[in-house]
């Protein structure tokens, strides 16, 4: 075979390679859309499930859902937001940040069952939240922090050090500086690394299967104690372990469609904000 | 004045120290983890091998001493009948558990709360030396006809070595992990075998050969690959592919390994696409046209340069690739069949290290054998994914020192 030839035939496969990829991604999305969007109704999304999840809605695991972005970002938003500031803007080169640095990239590797297990032995036992909202949220926290912080480094990162040194030189403490210069003009690119935990969150199943999750609930979670209901894990539930699983195929295709379109309106949020941002910036 | 200023410092202190303690805050939670995961992990090894509160009993001349959770099983499912397969007695074996032991007796006979039970236990034993008895404590015989087999802990060897994973049997837990392990790693390297060629071919493609146009709209779509949660690709798994495996290779189901593989192969593939393909573009320039010029090819240019000094890069990928694979629990939880049998062959179900936890964690009594058993399959994994993990960045750093 010949160069051309050879050549030819490689950069053939590769391009293939790449149609295929793009191809799995609109079969599954095509997939969960064209069977999803059949059942998609308002009284859906509002309703709670009924005749054993066969009929009914998915309101529960939607709010559960909701609850638990709220309460995993309320803490996990400002610790990791606090972190980065303190690696980036403070730290200098010194072993604690070498450290906290080589930890948020271990974190970021630890696979989503382990914080499940880890939630369970602390939040849940050690602590005696139970499980509960506030477990599972604590847990799903953990899981997003190496996300915010790695985002939240990067929109420093992007801050020029003229803007810094413009600040000190009119005085300003290097909190002052922090917090009137360098984290309003960072804070689009961290609230672009916010949504993106929003995205990986909702859609988390393992780490809340022993920290919150709940089979069925007749009625809203009540209190921060309370088990509650979430949509990922509706969506196992529903597909492998529910009463009758061919009548209830329907509600899957359903949960799975409200999930998906959660966690990618969310993806595309974040990546059409950071383009404009770009945009801006030239 | 002076006094404002002397507040705001001290202020700026406060809120420094505040910043430095949420650094190290975020810092500690990885050696929480591993602590609260080895802590109840490593007690299973301090853990009665028996269920707790019984034990198991044999007449005082059975020379037996102990019997290991493997032959234990085999007594009490009738596999093994006969003495002389465990020690030198030679007699067949009369397996006695407490609810039989109850109705041996006249309802009457035993007394209130069955307190005569330790005694008739006892004559029991007297009549037949062969019986082997799986009883609670509290109605241990009373007397000297038996005596009580020093079972032990739970052996470190039997966990890691043996093959059966049976936690819930009575009256020994089989609790071998090492079935569970080759599967997890079958799976991801069978995952791997699939996304690795996949993954370097489109990385090669969109790095060298895309247009900046077809980049832009290929690079998000690749993204959001990464960002379908697992769950629905376990769905998307049990209720497609699965079918498909069957009909294709003609199996009695199709939740198997192959299955699993499949799936964790496409979720693979965003984390080794964009590491590749960062590596393959931080190839310099001159480089490249240094090789073109010398009359190579675009595609010889492509793997005589660009992949040999992309060379770390693409390992950090793969290795990357296999700690996503061997990490992930929902979608092949939902698409294997979990079965927890020594795999033998990719169209057979398996189970995973991850899919184990997440099934039976549940169900296990907190702080049992069971439950200490599934946190130490979690520090397994644990400490699967810090050597990959580690190594993903010892292998991107020597990049950047020979790049130097």
């Amino acid at each position: 075979m010949n160069k051309k030839s050879s050549q030819k035939l490689a950069f053939g496969i590769f391009r293939l390679f790449g149609i295929l990829v793009v191809g799995i991604l609109f079969s599954i999305l095509g997939f969960i859309v064209y069977n999803g969007i059949k059942v998609i109704s308002w009284d859906f999304l509002t309703t709670f499930p009924k005749e054993g999840m066969t009929s009914g809605g998915i309101f529960p695991a939607i709010m559960g859902t909701i609850y638990l972005i709220i309460g995993s970002l309320i803490f996990a938003f400002p610790l990791g937001v606090m972190s980065a500031v303190y690696t980036h803007e403070y730290a200098g080169k010194g072993w604690l940040v070498r450290f906290i640095r080589m930890m948020t990239t271990n974190l970021a590797s630890i696979p989503s069952i382990v914080f499940g297990l880890f939630g369970m032995a602390l939040f849940v036992h050690k602590l005696k939240f139970g499980d509960s909202i506030l477990a599972g949220s604590l847990t799903l926290g953990l899981l997003a922090l190496p996300l915010i912080i790695r985002t939240t480094e990067e929109a420093l990162k992007a801050v020029p050090d003229a803007y810094r040194l413009g600040s000190l030189a009119l005085g300003a403490t290097k909190l002052q500086t922090i917090w009137k210069v360098v984290l309003p003009s960072a804070m689009p690119n961290i609230i672009t690394g916010l949504i993106l935990a929003v995205g990986r969150v909702s859609g988390e199943t393992a780490p809340i299967l022993f920290t919150v999750a709940a089979y069925f609930l007749p009625q809203l979670p009540s209190s921060i104690y309370d088990q509650a209901m979430a949509l990922p894990y509706h969506l196992y539930v529903l597909a492998t372990s529910g009463t009758d699983l061919e009548a209830s195929r329907p509600m899957a295709y359903g949960t799975a469609l409200v999930l998906i379109s959660i966690v990618l309106i969310m993806n595309f949020g974040a990546s059409v904000l950071r383009r404009r941002l770009e945009k801006n910036k030239n | 004045m002076q006094h404002k200023r002397k507040f705001r410092n001290w202020f700026e202190k406060i809120i420094e120290q505040l910043l430095r303690f949420s650094g190290a805050l975020t810092g500690i939670t990885i050696l929480l983890i591993s602590f609260f995961l080895f802590k109840e992990g490593v007690g299973l090894f301090k853990t009665s091998a028996v269920e707790e509160g019984y034990g198991l009993f044999v007449h005082a001349n059975n020379p037996i001493q102990q019997l290991s959770p493997a032959q234990t099983k085999q007594i009490f499912d009738k596999e093994q009948t006969h003495w002389s397969a465990f020690t030198s007695k030679d007699d067949s074996i009369t397996v006695l558990r407490i609810d039989e032991a109850v109705v041996l007796f006249p309802s009457g006979s035993l007394g209130e709360n069955y307190s005569l039970l330790p005694q008739k236990l006892d004559s029991l034993f007297q009549q037949n030396e062969n019986i082997i008895a799986f009883l609670p404590e509290q109605f241990a015989p009373k007397g000297n006809a038996s005596k009580k087999l020093n079972q032990g802990n739970i052996q470190w060897e039997d966990y890691f070595l043996d093959t059966v994973w049976l936690p819930t049997a009575t009256p020994v837990p089989l609790l071998g992990t090492l079935s569970l392990v080759l599967g997890t790693l079958l799976v991801s390297i069978f995952a791997l075998i699939i996304a690795v060629p996949l993954g370097l071919g489109v990385a090669i493609y969109l790095s060298e050969l895309a247009g900046a146009r077809q980049r832009k709209w290929m690079k998000p779509i690749i993204e959001l690959l990464a960002g379908i949660p697992s769950v629905v690709y376990g769905f998307f798994g049990l209720v497609v592919l699965a079918p498909l495996v069957q009909k294709t290779f003609n199996l009695p189901v199709g939740e198997t390994a192959l299955t699993g593989s499949i799936i964790l192969a496409i979720m693979a593939l965003p984390t080794i696409i964009s590491v590749a393909e960062d590596a393959m573009r931080n190839t310099p320039r001159a480089m490249r046209e240094a090789s073109l010029a010398l009359g190579a090819t675009h595609w010889q240019t492509i793997y005589k340069v660009v992949i040999p000094y992309a060379k770390s890069g693409i390992s950090a990928a793969v290795v990357l690739g296999m700690g996503r694979a061997i990490g992930e629990t929902m979608a092949v939880l939902m698409v294997t069949g979990n079965a927890a049998v020594m795999p033998y062959s990719l169209f057979e179900s398996v189970r995973t290290i991850p899919a184990t936890i997440a099934a039976e964690l549940g169900e296990a009594p907190a702080g049992g054998a069971h439950y200490q058993a599934l946190f130490l399959l979690g520090c397994i994994l644990f400490v699967f994914t810090m050597i990959i993990s580690i190594s993903a960045e010892l292998i991107s750093k020597k990049n950047r020192v020979q790049s130097h």
